[in-house]
């Protein structure tokens, strides 16, 4: 509460410090050439060292506070009467600082009750010591930044490098992001490999993950399955969709259609992809697969189930259709002109063109495109939730229900979980194996195109 | 004695609203090179594409007037593009080989014509306009090396056999020397000489030296029109128009 408003404190000393180092270098202005840096740039170099030391104390206090309030806590009498049992202790003191922040509730241990005003004094006096520690750091930089205040001084190279400090960690957040995704993959799929042995989880055909029986627990963890859905899926009904679907269009509309007719057709087309995945979805769940289901009656199938592979798959394919198409598009255009006029030139047709010369051309491009379209359908959930089922089963018929890697995961994670359990942290197993063939599948994928484009410079 | 190969009259060339050729009328003969020669812009390449309707390819552009090949009218409705490109072949300004063998890139169009009834004969075909080209002895060893993997000249050299490899009546260089070092415009320049025995040769070129080394008569394009056409001596010693004699002296361009 206090620290929140030391915040706001702390921001408008930088306001005011900006004007006060402006005006004060406006007094030192003396025409062109008589300052190195114009009077704004004293403001912003005054305003930041202001802003940033008090910002950096201000967050090492509340990292180290709760430390200092829980130390003040137990040093207090009232704590002597507390339960010894560390479960106990940590509902009651969990009780207690609710208790503290908000008065209206009611305690339901008298223990909790007890330690309220200890929890509070301490929280008031360490809040204080906190944002008088933040305003005197504030005050001391302010008044450092104010002694640079000279003519010679190069207030704009500092805030240069200030900018560049900037753009610097906000670029960085992104990868810290990503390295941060990566530990913790990693991490809990760890903790599920002490209890299942990987050679059974990726080579194993049975899933039962909520089953318990079995002599050894790794028996039910057998991956192979839901690999084998996703690959059916995702890599391959989807992409016997897409593939087709995807390069005809794309040669239609760099090679055929007008540019009236491409002005039109390329937006729509790519409205496809802006189309939220859950649309997807339910358009699979209650149409596509229904229609599915009828046609594998028709042709004599007994008890069609609902869910499909087929129809996720089916939908997966046109989902992608765009992506493989701008993949195509661009990897197309970036085959120069001269190579077809080349061929024109000989007599020859424009769809002889497009077989002999140019596709061989584009090739390393789209099959670049093919894998990312690959590695963003085996990642794709909603739709496989959806219309796939949740049977992991080792089929080729494309009317069985099926599952995948991200269905299961979605399973894992949603509803009460216990969160040891190998259920739950076969999850994270499935993630990490997602990731690392995405991965693979992007870095190759992008290698491909890189090449491929230095090919034509 | 010469005779007629290509004919236009009163050639209009427009790019959707804009006119880029204006009322050009030229007969261009068997058994020579004919220069078209002009500062940039002149049009002299866009009339040049217009002579094997490469223009179609182009959204938006139309031509009025009428071009007859050995008297037919190549824009007649009858008259099928993609056929006529067969009969007048064409080399761009960069050599532009397909990114395939060497082989393949000669073999790619009398494939797309059934001219070779067997695979001994493709070979035939493929010595053939690759010695004619002037390049035959030095790829014969590495006919299977991609055809982007020889020089820039060589690369030209390809190109020109590619076209040679169709048997056509008419060959069409839009400034086949422009991105070529002096040797290898040398080495073009000869086979250009060489050629001119078998087919009428039209050539775009921006240098006035080239046209005056490898044709026998030249055109001077200025802003869409056709001011000049003569014999090439005349052109460059005597010309009848002031806009030929500054531009050939220099004066702009």
């Amino acid at each position: 509460m206090i620290l929140t408003g030391v915040l706001l404190a702390v921001l408008g000393l930088g306001l005011v410090g900006w004007f006060a180092a402006r005006a004060r270098a406006r007094l030192l202005y003396k025409g062109r050439g008589s300052m190195h840096s114009m009077p704004t740039y004293h403001g912003w170099h005054m305003a930041l060292w202001i802003l940033v030391p008090a910002l950096l104390a201000w967050g090492v206090w509340q990292a180290i506070m709760p430390g200092l309030v829980n130390g003040a806590v137990f040093a207090d009498p009232a704590a002597a009467t507390l339960p010894t049992d560390p479960m106990t202790l940590g509902a009651v003191m969990s009780e207690a600082y609710n208790l503290a922040a908000d008065p209206s509730a009611a305690a339901f241990n008298p223990e909790a009750q007890a330690m309220v005003e200890p929890i509070r004094a301490a929280q008031t006096r360490f809040g204080l010591i906190g944002a008088a520690l933040v305003l005197v750091v504030a005050i001391a930089g302010g008044g450092y930044g104010f002694t640079r205040i000279r003519p010679d001084f190069r207030a704009r190279t500092q805030v240069e490098r200030a900018v560049l400090a900037v753009l610097l960690i906000a670029s960085l957040m992104a990868i810290l992001t990503t390295f941060g995704i990566v530990a913790s993959l990693l991490f809990e799929a760890g903790l599920f490999f002490k209890d299942v042995s990987p050679i059974a989880f990726l080579t194993g055909t049975h899933w039962s993950p909520a089953s318990t029986s079995g002599t050894d627990i790794s028996d039910n963890f057998g991956a192979v399955p839901l690999f084998w859905g996703t690959i059916y899926i995702g890599a391959i009904i989807a992409m016997i969709v897409a593939i087709p679907l995807g390069l005809m269009s794309a040669i239609y509309l760099t090679q055929y259609a007008a540019p009236a007719a491409r002005k039109w057709l390329k937006p729509m087309l790519e409205i496809l992809a802006g189309i939220p995945t859950v649309v997807y979805g339910y358009f699979a769940a209650l149409t596509v697969a229904p229609l599915i289901r009828d046609f594998a009656a028709g042709i004599g199938m007994e008890n069609p189930s609902t869910e499909s592979a087929l129809a996720a798959g089916l939908v997966m394919g046109v989902m992608i259709i765009p992506f493989v198409s701008s993949m195509a598009d661009d990897a197309l255009a970036a085959v120069p002109r001269a190579m077809s006029d080349g061929s024109l030139a000989l007599g020859s047709t424009r769809s002889e063109t497009i077989k002999k010369v140019l596709l061989p051309a584009a090739l390393p491009g789209i099959v670049a495109g093919v894998m990312l379209a690959i590695s963003r359908a085996i990642g794709e959930t909603m739709i496989v939730v959806m219309a796939a089922g949740a049977a992991a089963r080792l089929s080729a018929n494309p009317f069985d229900t099926m599952t995948t890697v991200t269905y299961q995961i979605v399973q894992m994670l949603t509803g009460d979980q216990e969160f040891n359990s190998p259920k739950t942290l076969s999850a994270f197993a499935l993630g990490l194996v997602l990731f690392v063939v995405t991965l693979i599948l992007n870095i190759v994928a992008l290698r491909v195109v890189k090449r491929f484009r230095e090919a034509y410079e | 004695m010469t005779e007629t190969k290509l004919t236009a009259r009163n050639v209009d060339v427009f790019y959707g609203q804009k006119k880029a050729i204006n009322d050009v009328s030229i007969d261009i003969d068997n058994g020579l090179v004919t220069a078209f020669i002009g500062p940039s812009g002149c049009g002299k390449s866009t009339f040049l594409r217009t002579l094997n309707r490469m223009n179609d390819t182009i959204a938006g552009a139309r031509v009025d007037g009428q071009i007859l090949l050995d008297g037919e009218d190549i824009y007649a409705a009858s008259m099928d593009a993609v056929a006529l490109r067969a009969r007048v072949g064409m080399v761009f300004q960069k050599p532009n080989p397909f990114p395939k063998s060497i082989y393949e890139n000669i073999a790619y169009g009398p494939r797309i014509h059934g001219l070779a009834a067997s695979k001994a004969d493709m070979d035939r075909i493929v010595e053939s306009a690759l010695t004619k080209a002037g390049l035959w002895e030095e790829v014969k060893d590495r006919l299977t090396d991609a055809g982007t993997a020889l020089s820039g000249g060589q690369q030209q050299r390809l190109c020109i056999a590619r076209a040679i490899a169709v048997s056509p009546e008419v060959i069409l260089m839009d400034e086949p020397c422009s991105a070529l070092d002096p040797i290898a415009t040398a080495r073009i320049e000869e086979l250009i000489d060489e050629l001119k025995e078998s087919f009428a040769i039209v050539i775009v070129t921006h240098s006035m030296q080239q046209a005056a080394r490898v044709s026998q008569r030249t055109a001077f394009f200025h802003l869409g029109s056709l001011v000049e056409y003569g014999e090439t001596d005349q052109i460059f010693t005597n010309p009848r128009e002031t806009r030929t004699k500054d531009y050939i002296t220099g004066r702009y361009g």
